[in-house]
Order: structure tokens, then C-alpha cells, then sequence
């Protein structure tokens, strides 16, 4: 469903991404982790086309990406700070981005879910932070296209809107959507990951499930094996595994 | 023998009182049927009553002292080809006749009427229309020109010329004209100890009034409106100027009052109102300039560097674009009094005039007049900068060019 | 483009910056014209102000616009739209609900003061002027924004800018006038003004407002140059490339860079 081929991305003399090949499993929950910096948010944005590669090929249910603009109304994607225009309202923010999507939508049951109902008139400057990024969550998942890119869909959030959010997740991937997201909390990855790609140093270190990655490790769940990567990924030399290898071809 | 020394005696007696005059009627059925015939059957100081008509002439000599009165407006038409009335002897009298037409000449100046080496001439009360010259009198004296209305239709300069052009006279009394559209209002050229009084000039291509080489006289309470450049005073000494209104002399080479070479000159009391300039001084020295108004004027003194010794007291500078300009680092001109709309001192005495003293002159105005192209920064935020700079630091503008007792409230 | 344009205009307009702008505008045109009485000496003292802060504030308010709405342009981004309608639409909402703020602002007083229909000539020519200012300058300053991820840098960078072009160019202007005082300026002088949005706005104000006859003989060449057809054309098309050239530029930085 979402492939890169060689991609390569640098700001300035960083290099951000350094040939990544990957290949997202359709109808799945991938998870990108990886320490901060690695590349994960730059993945994500070169799918977008909000960063564009140096080189390299991006395709979305097989059509090239880079340049384009018409692949972006098969991917609702959930950005990670939830700011939006002071003087409108919620009403007029939905009706913007339904505006600008031309897409069926159903809102009125994710904003009874979130119990933002009530604030649908109010200006989004005077909602809170958390509240806000109820509102975007809201707004990436009332439609219904084939891929979902989550970028931190949990920050701000209270426990109560966590587990809703994660419903809707589990929901979404029911109906065979590709589901791709990046966060710090672990709980979410045990809970909702089929797949993790871990990025390190603008490289994808390993790719696999969830078992897999805690049997390359002396942890014995994800979030200590997850650590144990982290903390070790700079002195130790990669863990080789399978699907390593096929990524470095 | 007595019969005739009463005879005698009586003609004595007839001769001594100065008019033993006739009255000949001129008319379409009276026996003179043209002035020209008429003037020729006349005696001296013979009353010539002139009734309504057209009467197409040109070029009709007066040479004897004659009144003439014209009765329900007469048109005297010159048919624009020649002069209209010429006189030629002394104490001529011309009043009530429409005169009109007169024949543009690039060589002569033709007149409606023009009168030459002749004294106690009268010319009141007629009507001018379109007369190339309205009227003109060279070497004349103790005339009057009074209540006379001059209408021209000048369109270039050079083919227009004056309403009045006084040349060579003197003790001329012009008083309660209308002039419009000659090229100069009034003209006066070597005309002495003559008075300009209440009369209105405007619209005229050239100058409102215009003296040259005219010495002690005076110019009261007229008004200059609209003219292409204002008025003129060059060349003269001793000319009093009051009670005089300039107004909306407006255009690029247009002011209200231009002052070229004159001496020793009054100019007390009049109102300078929206003129691009309302006093141009160039080599005028030793003037009283005082209690006079320039509002709304572009600039309300252009005085160069060669102007000296002139006074400027208790004037009011009201909303002008600039109040002062010159072109010299120096200044010997004294500035005192004057009330000043721009000025932003405080007056803690409270004694009527302000405790710091004002200098009316901006460092723009000084840039200016280096490089005239440097206007299109006019009302440019920086040249608002370099202006409050200078006053704060003068270094550029004249440092006597100062009013040291700057009024708080204009005069009335 | 029209759905950014138009949700940017309804976001703007409400906006306190919106509300304090038209406010201003409304009060000093409204106390201008009704204190000075003379409507010619009300639509000089509205220009200076017109020329300065029109500039100003455009700049000001494109540059904060951008870098507070630099998160939800990601959004934005990941929608299946042009980039450049994106940013046309915003740009265009912008400057549109300043200028309408200013022609609020300043249209309100022109009627209720009775100036409307005796002043239209000049009110036209000053709601042209602030206008156009505003866009040219919102322009630039998105242009600056938009190369600049630093808020401060870019901030500084576009009020310098405005400085320059208000200010120091006028010195610099000034100064080449004295320097080469001795030699023809007019075709220099014209070009200078050319040069400059806000020289050019002051000077077609000026010829409107009549106090070109205080500018004697450069007056007169400007006069003439602008009375033509040719002239007008190219004060136009002057004031439209100042407009276009910041657009195309920050349009086309918009199409290569990462968000």
C-alpha cells in the first residue's frame, strides 16, 4: 500500500533519511519508533509530500507520490500539534476541511464519542489544548479512505479519550485500512501495532512484529526491549535479522 | 458806443466762465449720425450725448477737450480693426459708452481708448469689452481712470494685451475697476506719485498689476485673485501696498506677490490666501512687512539671499506648506513677533509670546532649494525626520533666521 | 484556492488585528476630516498616514499570520490540493480582509461626513493606494516569511524591509539629489520613484491632490509623464510587478520546500 524506494532526504548536511526501502503490510497498524531525530516524522511527511525527498520514489497504492497531489485524498493524517485558526469555530474548521477534501463525511458520532458536541460553535482559540487535539482527531478520522497516518495522536489526551482514540483505531483497521502511526507511548504499540519499523540514525534498523523484535532483545516485553535499542543503539552494532537484510539490498 | 462796451463786456463775462458749451446729439436720426462727425462739428468743451446705438467706428481722433456721455450704454464697435478713441488734447472727458473690438496688432499697441501727452483726462463708468489694450495713457498726468469694467478674451500672452497700461505718467488715479483676462490687469511703467485703488483684477494670463520703474506710489485695498502669476513690483522704490488681497494665485510659476528690486516699500495688512508663493523677494530691501496674513499658501516667504534688511513683524503664518525658504546660509532680514501655526513652544509667563524662540525655516526647504529635484520627497516620512532634527541641532538652515518673540494667538 | 482564500478571509476578518485596524482607520479619517474642514488638507494628512501604515501593518500582519499558522498549514498540506493554491488562497485572504478593514475604515467617515460624493476623485485614488500597498507589502513580507523558519529572523528581515523602502531609501534618494545636484535629475528622479512602492504612491497622491504646483518644474515633468497614457501604464504595471514578483517568488519557494 505505501512503499519507499531509496529514499534520501537531508536538511542542510544532516542526513535525515539515507536510502530507506520500505514497504508498509496493507490493512495493518505499523508503528515507527525510534529515538528522537531518527527520522520518523520525516518519513511520515515525505508520504505526505510535506518534505520532498532528494531522491528516491514514493508510491501509495502504487502511484508515485513525489510532485503529486490527487494520492493525498486516499491518506487522512492526524498532525502532531493541533493548531488551527483562533477565529473559527469547530463547525467552521470541519466544514473547511470537508471543503477542501470534497469527501462524505460522518462527524456527528466521533463528536458525540469525544463529547465535543457541545463546543462545535465555540472559536478554537478558546479551547484547551487537549480539546483541540480532540477536534483533530475528529477531523482526520471522519472520513473514510484507505490509509491513516497518525503522527503523536496521543498527546494532550485524558485516559478516557485515549481509549476512545484507540477503539477508533482497532475500528478503522476492521475495515481493511492501512493504519501507520509514530508515538512515544509504548502502551499504544503493544496494544495497537501489528508492525514496527525502527529507525535509527536515518536508516531502518529493524523491521518485524512485535515478537520479533522482543526475541532480538534480553527484554522480555516490548517497551523494556524497545528501551534496551534505544539505550544500546549507539554502541552496539546492528542486530541482524532477516528482514534487515532484505531492507538493505 | 455803450451798446457795444455792454457787448463787450458781456462776451468778456461769457469767455471767463470756462465752458460756453453746446450739447450735440449723436444718434441714428440726429443731424450726427457718428461720433467722428460729431467730434469734428464740435467746439472745445463742447458735451457730446451720445445715444443708444451701434456705432461701427475705429480710429476716432479726439483733439479738442470734449466730454463725451454716452446715454443708455451705446456700443462703439472698432470692428477688430483699429483703436476705437484716440486723444490727443487735454481735459477729456469719456463716460458711459460700451467700447468694443479693438483690432489685435502685433506692432501697435491699439487701445480702446488711448490718450498721449495729455493732462486732466477722465475716463469713467464705460464698458471694455475685447479690447487688445483697454485703456493706455503714455505721458499723461492728473488723469483719472474710475469705475470702468474690462472684460478681454486674452489667450496667449502674445497676442493679448493690458487693461490699463499706464507709460511715462503721473498722479494717475485708477480706482474701482473690474479687470479681467488682458494679460496684465494693470500695467504701470515709469509712472510716479500715481494710487491703484479698489479695484479687482483676476484671471489675467500674466500679472494682476505689474509696475516698472514706478516710484512713491500706492496700491490700497484691491484684490488679485486667480492670475497667472500674481502681481509684480520690480524696479521701484517707495510703493506702499495695503489692505490688498491675494488670492489663489496657484500654479507652478505663480505667486502672490513678487518683489524684484524695490527699496524702501510698505506692505502692511494684506491677506496672502492659497498662493503657490505668496511673497517672492528677490533683491527687495529695506521693507516693513506687517500685519499681514499668509494662509494656505505653498510657501508663504521665498526671500533670497539677496534681500536685506527687511522686517518682518506681527504677520500671521497659518497653514502654509512652508513659511520661509531662501537660498542662503545667511540672513539679514529680522523676523519678530509673528504668529506661527507650525510653531510648538509653550509660553510659561504667560505674557503672550512664546518662551522659545521658532525658526521658521525647514531643513527641507533649505534642500530644495540646492536641488529643486529633491520636492518629490515632499511629505516624505524621512524628510519629516531630517526636519525635526534640524530643529533640534540647527546646521543647515540660517541660524539668525529666527523669531525670538513667536506670538502664541494669531492677530486678528 | 478559493475554500483557503475564503476560510482565511472569515478567520481574518474576525480577528481583534481586523477589528483594531478598521478602528483606527475609522477614527483618524473620521477625526481628520472633521476637524480640518478643507477636504483637500484631510486627504493630505490621510495620505502620509495611508503610506506609511498600510505598508507597515501589511507587513506586520502577513509575517505574524504566517509563522502562527505555520501548524495548520501542515494540515492543510496533507490535503489533496496544490500547493500554490494553497498559499495563493492564503495570501489573497490575507491582504483581503486587511483591505477591507481599511476600506471600511475609511470609506464610513468619507459618507457620514458628506465627503463621499465631493471627494470621490481623491477617495478613490487613496483607497487604491492603501490597497494596492497592502498587498505589495503582505506579499513581500510572506515572501520573507516563508524563507526565513526562524520567527525572529523573519520578523526582522520584513520590518527592515519595510524601513528601508518607508525611510531609508528616501535618504539615500535625497542624498544621490544633492550629490548630483548639478546635473539633469528627471529621468533619474522618475526612475527612483518607480523604484519604490511607497515613493510612487506618495508622488500619484500628490499630482491628484494639487500641490503639484508646488513642485515647479520636477512637478511639472511628473505631471506630464503621468498624464500620459504611457505613464499611468507603467506606474501600474510598476506597482503590479511589485505585487507579482514577491508572489511568484514566495510560490515558487513554496513548491520546494519541506514543512
Amino acid at each position: 500500500m505505501i512503499e519507499l524506494k531509496k529514499v534520501t532526504k537531508s536538511f542542510g548536511k544532516q542526513v535525515v533519511l539515507d536510502e530507506i526501502n520500505l514497504n508498509i503490510t496493507p490493512g495493518s497498524i505499523s508503528a515507527i519508533l525510534g529515538p528522537n531525530g531518527s527520522g520518523k516524522t520525516t518519513i511520515i511527511k515525505s508520504i505526505l509530500g510535506l518534505v520532498i525527498p532528494n531522491s528516491g520514489e514514493i508510491y501509495v497504492d502504487n502511484q508515485p507520490t513525489i510532485h503529486q497531489w490527487q494520492y493525498r485524498s486516499k491518506i487522512d493524517y492526524l498532525p502532531q500539534i493541533a493548531r488551527f485558526p483562533e477565529n473559527l469555530t469547530v463547525k467552521e474548521l470541519l466544514a473547511l476541511v470537508k471543503d477542501m477534501r470534497s469527501q462524505e463525511s460522518s462527524e456527528d458520532d466521533l463528536l458525540k464519542r469525544f463529547g465535543l458536541v457541545e463546543s462545535v460553535d465555540k472559536k478554537l482559540r478558546n479551547l484547551s489544548g487537549g480539546t483541540r487535539q480532540k477536534v483533530n482527531i475528529v477531523i482526520t478520522f471522519m472520513f473514510d479512505n484507505p490509509v491513516l497516518i497518525l503522527d503523536e495522536p496521543s498527546s494532550g489526551l485524558d485516559p478516557v479519550s485515549l481509549l476512545t482514540l484507540k477503539d477508533l483505531v482497532l475500528e478503522e483497521k476492521a475495515k481493511g485500512k492501512t493504519i501507520l502511526l509514530t508515538t512515544h507511548i509504548m502502551s499504544l504499540v503493544e496494544n495497537l501495532a501489528d508492525e514496527v519499523v525502527f529507525l535509527l540514525e536515518g536508516k531502518v534498523y529493524f523491521q518485524g512484529t512485535k515478537d520479533e523484535i522482543i526475541s532480538l532483545t534480553p527484554a522480555s516485553d516490548l517497551e523494556r526491549s524497545i528501551a534496551h535499542l534505544l539505550s544500546n543503539s549507539h554502541q552496539e552494532q546492528p542486530v541482524s535479522a532477516n528482514q534487515m537484510e532484505e531492507s538493505y539490498e | 458806443m455803450r451798446i457795444l462796451a455792454t457787448f463787450v463786456a458781456v462776451l468778456c463775462f461769457l469767455n471767463s466762465k470756462a465752458v460756453p458749451s453746446d450739447t450735440i446729439r449723436v444718434c441714428g436720426n440726429c443731424d450726427q449720425k457718428s461720433i467722428t462727425a460729431a467730434i469734428a462739428a464740435a467746439q472745445p468743451h463742447d458735451f457730446l450725448a451720445i445715444e443708444s446705438g451701434e456705432y461701427k467706428e475705429g480710429n476716432i481722433l479726439i483733439d479738442k477737450p470734449l466730454t463725451l456721455l454716452g446715454i443708455d450704454w451705446p456700443v462703439v464697435d472698432g470692428n477688430l480693426e483699429n483703436e476705437i478713441l484716440t486723444i490727443t488734447a487735454d481735459s477729456v472727458s469719456i463716460s458711459g459708452l460700451q467700447i468694443q473690438n479693438v483690432g489685435v496688432s502685433y506692432t501697435k499697441d491699439q487701445a480702446g481708448i488711448s490718450a498721449q501727452k495729455v493732462s486732466n483726462i477722465s475716463i469713467e463708468n464705460n464698458r471694455l469689452f475685447n479690447t487688445f489694450f483697454g485703456v493706455y495713457l503714455k505721458n499723461c498726468s492728473q488723469s483719472r481712470v474710475v469705475n470702468n469694467d474690462f472684460v478681454g478674451n486674452a489667450e496667449k500672452e502674445i497676442s493679448s494685451g493690458n487693461a490699463i497700461q499706464l507709460w511715462y505718467s503721473k498722479e494717475i488715479l485708477v480706482e474701482n475697476n473690474q479687470v479681467r483676462n488682458h494679460r496684465d490687469g494693470i500695467y504701470l511703467e515709469f509712472v510716479d506719485d500715481s494710487e491703484i485703488i479698489n479695484n479687482v483684477s483676476e484671471g489675467n494670463l500674466r500679472y494682476g498689476l505689474h509696475f516698472m520703474f514706478s516710484d512713491h506710489n500706492n496700491y490700497h485695498r484691491n484684490t488679485f485673485k486667480n492670475n497667472g502669476a500674481g502681481v509684480a513690483v520690480m524696479f521701484s522704490k517707495f510703493i506702499e501696498m495695503v489692505d490688498n488681497s491675494f488670492e489663489d494665485n496657484w500654479g507652478t510659476a505663480a505667486y502672490g506677490l513678487l518683489l524684484k528690486e524695490i527699496y524702501d516699500g510698505k506692505i502692511e495688512g494684506n491677506l496672502f490666501n492659497q498662493n503657490t508663493i505668496a511673497i517672492y523677494g528677490e533683491s527687495a530691501n529695506r521693507l516693513q512687512i506687517q500685519n499681514n496674513t499668509f494662509s494656505n499658501n505653498g510657501w508663504a516667504l521665498k526671500i533670497l539671499g539677496s534681500c536685506m534688511d527687511n522686517n518682518f513683524t506681527r504677520n500671521n503664518f497659518i497653514g502654509n506648506t512652508f513659511d520661509i525658504t531662501t537660498n542662503s546660509p545667511r540672513n539679514y532680514n529680522t523676523y519678530d513677533g509673528n504668529y506661527w501655526s507650525q510653531y510648538s513652544g509653550y509660553d510659561l509667563d504667560r505674557d503672550g509670546f512664546g518662551d522659545v524662540p521658532h525658526r521658521p525655516m525647514k531643513l527641507f526647504s533649505y534642500l530644495v532649494s540646492r536641488s529643486e529635484s529633491s520636492i518629490v520627497l515632499m511629505r516624505s516620512f524621512f524628510v519629516d525626520i531630517i526636519n525635526f532634527a534640524e530643529k533640534v541641532t540647527p546646521m543647515f538652515t540660517p541660524k539668525t533666521l529666527i523669531d525670538s518673540s513667536p506670538l502664541m494667538k494669531p492677530l486678528l | 484556492m478559493n475554500r483557503t482564500l475564503k476560510y482565511t478571509f472569515y478567520d481574518l476578518i474576525r480577528s481583534w488585528w481586523c477589528y483594531a485596524y478598521f478602528g483606527f482607520y475609522f477614527l483618524t479619517a473620521g477625526a481628520i476630516l472633521y476637524l480640518s474642514g478643507d477636504a483637500n488638507r484631510a486627504v493630505a494628512s490621510l495620505m502620509n498616514i495611508i503610506i506609511i501604515l498600510s505598508p507597515l501593518v501589511g507587513t506586520l500582519f502577513a509575517t505574524m499570520y504566517y509563522y502562527n499558522s505555520r501548524e495548520f498549514m501542515e494540515l492543510l498540506l496533507a490535503q489533496p490540493v496544490r500547493r500554490r493554491s494553497i498559499f495563493l488562497g492564503q495570501y489573497l485572504g490575507l491582504a483581503g480582509s486587511l483591505s477591507l478593514s481599511f476600506l471600511l475604515g475609511l470609506i464610513i467617515p468619507f459618507i457620514v461626513l458628506g465627503f463621499f460624493g465631493s471627494e470621490f476623485g481623491n477617495f478613490l485614488m487613496l483607497s487604491i493606494t492603501g490597497v494596492l500597498l497592502t498587498f505589495i507589502f503582505s506579499a513581500i513580507a510572506y515572501w520573507i516569511a516563508i524563507r526565513h523558519e526562524n520567527r525572529i529572523v523573519g520578523f526582522g528581515i520584513a520590518i527592515f524591509t519595510w524601513l528601508f523602502l518607508a525611510v531609508i531609501y528616501d535618504g539615500i534618494f535625497l542624498l544621490i539629489l544633492i550629490l548630483f545636484e548639478d546635473y539633469p535629475l528627471d529621468k533619474l528622479t522618475l526612475g527612483l520613484t518607480m523604484l519604490n512602492p511607497i515613493d510612487l504612491s506618495r508622488i500619484l497622491l500628490m499630482l491628484k491632490l494639487d500641490i503639484s504646483a508646488l513642485m515647479g518644474y520636477t512637478g511639472a515633468v511628473f505631471q506630464k509623464f503621468f498624464g500620459t497614457n504611457a505613464g499611468i501604464t507603467i506606474a501600474f504595471g510598476a506597482s503590479a510587478l511589485w505585487i507579482l514578483i514577491p508572489v511568484m517568488s514566495f510560490l515558487r519557494k513554496a513548491a520546494r520546500k519541506d514543512f
